[in-house]
């Protein structure tokens, strides 16, 4: 018996039974592939037009910044504006990342863009987001080749492209919008990162810090207008 | 780490008398995680419900333990990674090292596990000549000052500001920094920097796990720091080290019980970071590991299905226990003596360390039964820890005086007429002693009681002389 | 369960109190039966058996249950003035019996009819006020018994505020442990002194001039803490003063 059966068999052993029959097995592999959703919490069952002022409240909390573009063109001026007011390089490390390089960056030039995985010297990083979380505002960010997941954690300010109609109420929905775009297979990536604010640690006499590894900074540009990217 | 759980009482003593521990735990107690938990927990209407059907959820996964963990390995081959079944420490601690010398690995960041701290991995991997670098600030602080965690969540909690300035001008001194910083936002911000390079050179990852899902092969760390990812997704390896006990079947499996872990373990909706991690890098990735290892660890779980420590596998690690016991509260963690402290700890380390070892910390505890009303698992913490009294008292652990006391004593309890005779004898010796005073400085045979407190004195007749002649009276 | 109009009263009156505080026996008696109750008390009774059972002797303790059952048999209600001996028949018997096929329903049915002192008079038959006196400042702490097994924090609070005079203040942090926890008390004594150091701090910070609580164990505890402090605080069981009856001295204070 290898190690894996023998701690099967202990399990086994502790709990009073042997091996499961098939038709258990079988039950508990459908309550695997229903996959329901537990209790929710009525708070994030809320309405769409709802949906974004509880995200945006939750998420201001726990120190994300927020921005708003009325569509994708203006996307551009609102990171310049965010940069300036904060005294940040126009250097930027994007996600290379189909659907953000179609916005039009070039009517800032000044913007100087640097396409791939973040690098130690990268103070700023921008990415796209899959989904937000209302209930506890939460952003939902799922690793690619377009969207590589060290571009969330190295630079020292991240800053995130939201589509309004990408915010959802939980973090079960962030889930569903993800199996759904993939049905009936593998659907997890590498990575799903669920951040929630800038990094923090109070290991120092329970006092709040901020930038403990990950980004110091954290800013979302919500951009309203629901259409598809372009 | 070297046990001293069997030094409890000295221990106890000496943490007491520790100024400066003292002051981190008055820190804790006024501005720490009980009041964050309590706010969290009003903001959540729904929050003893979740209880509720997290406790279900969990019990079903135990009670098909092999079921998933066996699904779980599955969908960890199917994304590319590989399974090590483990079933003590020292089986974890050989594969972790042989993982690391397949890497050619000089050093290995590492996020926080209790589970390493178990197995004691990081001194066998010095041994063993590599490197391993704790990434999360608190582990990062105890490494440099070369002392166990004090608490689950926060573990240098022990130590206060001046104590870990002081320790990174002595540690960072070969980095080039001289300046002694004192505030805590300059501390963060240079070992922010001094990890940076380390988390970029190690070749090695190695994180615990707060949740295994069995449906994705799915490894969650929840952390605030960034310090777990930065670990995992930089190295060409990711070692997972996890005991087995930490599955749970879905993902939406686990959103349930990430809303009761952060609200019970500091008070915040959601820790900054919960990070979902499945296999190694992908074709196209950019980043992420080459090689993804989950080690699962038994180490003595599987003997407590069946058992009256059951319940405390459904633990999820938030600390809310140690929080909010009044004992912790007093003497911190390391008094515990080893690996786990607080109410956590009374329960499940005279498993691993034996009861001769840890028969202390099911013992000090006056069962005043916070800890299982703030658990967000309903863990019967209380009943365990009494469990292993019975244990103690059994297997003659107990002392001889202990149990010969609760011997005499019960002796006399079972045989009424006696026992009034007795009691109505020390009353009214008692009573003759403290006078008009009313209490006693000293009384022989109580110095534990006496040493703080005066005893009130019986009022002179026990109330059974008192309603025997009452009712003699009434009668005549 | 049979239905009297006098409703048939077993007294539990709990070791600590048979021998150091028997008015608040008598107290408990009072208000029961001002309350319409027939008060008995057992002569058979000595102590519910939680030392040895917190101890970790099973046996000892399910040989002074068995006792207690036994004796407790005929009464439709068994009322104890104590969270800690009231928690100790209503949940913890049960679980030492849950095993034992002939005394499981037995246990249960004793765990039926068992009921704090206060919460009996509130909760079972109806009392809204009590005709009693007190002037003063008082405060009250849970037992963690009372609170944490039987769910008592309301009643007592609500019975206290119907005495004329008296003014009550809530004492900070009222629901943590005072260190008394049976023979915890004893075994980890400096850790224990250290608990009710804190505990007695917050009754001083109260600004009450008396302490009420509805355990013996940790009046005992906490007057013992404050006088040894010189304080003035003066410390009774909540039943005294429920009852009007608190002319004589109070927990550890001296005759006069």
């Amino acid at each position: 018996m290898s190690t894996g059966e023998h701690i099967f068999a202990r399990i086994r052993a502790g709990l009073g039974r042997g091996p499961l029959s098939a038709e258990t097995v079988a039950q508990l592999e459908s309550r695997i592939a229903a996959h329901a959703p537990n209790l929710i919490p009525a708070r994030s069952r809320v309405p769409e037009a709802e949906r974004l002022a509880l995200f945006e409240q939750m998420a201001e909390e726990v120190g994300t910044t927020f921005a708003h573009a009325a569509s994708y063109a203006d996307v551009p001026a609102a990171l310049l504006a965010y940069l300036c007011e904060h005294g940040l390089p126009e250097q930027l490390r994007m996600s290379p990342d189909a659907a953000l390089g179609r916005i039009p960056w070039n009517v800032e030039p000044g913007l100087q863009i640097a396409r791939g995985r973040a690098e130690p010297a990268d103070l700023v990083g921008v990415t796209p987001c899959f989904a937000a979380v209302a209930e506890t505002g939460t952003l939902v960010l799922v690793s690619s080749g377009e969207r590589p997941a060290t571009l969330n954690f190295m630079p020292d300010t991240h800053v995130v492209i939201l589509a309004a109609s990408d915010v959802f109420g939980t973090s079960e929905d962030a889930f569903a919008k993800l199996r759904a775009a993939h049905p009936g297979g593998p659907f997890m990536p590498r990575t799903v990162n669920f951040v929630t604010g800038p990094s923090r640690t109070a290991d120092i006499e329970l006092t709040i810090v901020r930038g403990a590894h990950g980004p110091r900074r954290l800013h979302v540009i919500v951009v309203r207008d629901s259409g598809a990217p372009p | 780490m070297k046990i001293t759980s069997h030094a409890f009482k000295a221990n106890a003593h000496a943490a007491m008398g520790n100024r400066t521990l003292r002051g981190a735990l008055e820190r804790m107690e006024t501005g720490g995680f009980s009041a964050a938990r309590v706010a969290a927990v009003a903001r959540l209407p729904e929050f003893d419900e979740l209880r509720d059907r997290a406790v279900e959820i969990k019990n079903h996964t135990l009670a098909h333990l092999d079921f998933y963990l066996e699904r779980f390995e599955r969908e960890v081959l199917a994304q590319g990674g590989q399974v090590h079944w483990c079933a003590t420490a020292r089986e974890a601690r050989e594969t972790i090292l042989s993982l690391c010398r397949k890497a050619d690995a000089k050093t290995a960041t590492k996020g926080k596990s209790m589970v390493a701290e178990e197995i004691a991995l990081n001194p066998f991997l010095e041994q063993n000549g590599i490197a391993p670098i704790e990434t999360d600030l608190g582990e990062y602080v105890i490494q440099l000052a070369d002392q166990p965690p004090s608490h689950i969540i926060v573990p240098a909690v022990h130590l206060n500001k001046e104590q870990i300035a002081d320790l990174f001008l002595k540690h960072h001194a070969q980095y080039g920094k001289t300046e002694r910083l004192t505030e805590a936002q300059a501390l963060v911000g240079e070992a922010r920097e001094i990890m940076r390079q380390k988390y970029i050179d190690a070749d090695v990852g190695i994180t615990g796990a707060n949740f295994l899902i069995a449906e994705t092969g799915t490894t969650i760390i929840a952390t605030n720091e960034g310090n777990g990812d930065l670990t995992q997704m930089l190295p060409k390896m990711h070692i997972v080290i996890s005991s087995i006990e930490k599955v749970l079947p879905t993902l939406e499996d686990a959103c349930t019980l990430l809303r009761l872990l952060a609200r019970s373990a500091t008070g915040q909706e959601s820790t900054v970071y919960t990070t979902f991690s499945t296999g190694p890098k992908r074709p196209g990735d950019l980043d992420g590991p080459d090689e993804y290892h989950v080690v699962l660890l038994d180490n003595g779980r599987s003997g407590m299905l069946g058992t009256e420590l059951q319940d405390a596998l459904r633990c999820i690690r938030c600390g809310a226990c140690l929080n909010d016991c009044p004992v912790y509260r007093s003497v911190g963690g390391h008094a515990y003596g080893w690996v786990y402290p607080g109410p956590i700890g009374a329960a499940i380390d005279p498993l691993f360390i034996g009861l001769e070892e840890a028969a202390d910390l099911p013992g000090a505890s006056s069962f005043c039964g916070k800890c299982e009303e703030v658990c967000p698992m309903r863990i019967p913490l209380p009943n365990i820890m009494r469990y292993w009294r019975e244990q103690a008292f059994e297997r003659e652990v107990t002392p001889l005086s202990q149990r010969a006391g609760i011997t005499v004593w019960a002796w006399f309890a079972k045989r009424p007429a006696l026992y009034r005779r007795a009691a109505g004898i020390a009353v009214a010796a008692l009573a003759l002693l403290a006078g008009r005073k009313g209490r006693l400085r000293r009384v022989p045979f109580a110095e534990g009681w006496t040493a703080f407190r005066d005893l009130p004195a019986p009022e002179g007749r026990t109330f059974a002389q008192q309603w025997r002649a009452q009712a003699r009276k009434r009668a005549s | 369960m049979r239905k009297t109009a006098r409703p048939q009263v077993g007294l539990f009156v709990t070791c600590l109190v048979d021998v150091f505080r028997p008015s608040v026996g008598f107290a408990a008696v009072k208000l029961l039966e001002e309350a319409g109750c027939r008060v008995t008390v057992p002569e058979a009774q000595t102590c519910c058996g939680q030392p040895a059972y917190n101890s970790g002797d099973r046996r000892d303790a399910s040989a002074i249950a068995r006792s207690v059952i036994a004796a407790f048999r005929e009464f439709d209600y068994v009322v104890v003035p104590s969270g800690s001996c009231g928690g100790m028949l209503k949940l913890h018997y049960p679980a030492l019996f849950a095993g034992d096929p002939g005394l499981r329903e037995a246990a249960s049915d004793l765990a039926r009819r068992t009921y704090e002192l206060v919460s009996f008079l509130t909760d079972v038959l109806g009392v809204e006020h009590v005709d009693a006196r007190f002037d003063g400042k008082v405060t009250y702490h849970d037992s963690c018994s009372a609170l944490r097994e039987l769910g008592v924090q309301a009643q007592p609070r609500k019975l206290l505020d119907s005495v004329t005079g008296l003014h009550r203040t809530e004492l900070p942090h009222a629901d943590v442990c005072c260190g008394f926890g049976g023979t915890f008390c004893v075994k980890y004594s400096e850790i224990s002194g250290d608990i009710v150091r804190k505990k007695a701090a917050s009754v001083v910070a109260s600004g009450a001039g008396t302490l009420l609580s509805g355990d013996m164990g940790c009046l005992l505890n906490i007057a013992g803490k404050l006088k040894r402090d010189g304080s003035p605080v003066a410390v009774r069981h909540v039943a005294e003063v429920l009852a009007g009856m608190t002319e004589s001295p109070a927990i550890g204070d001296a005759r006069p």
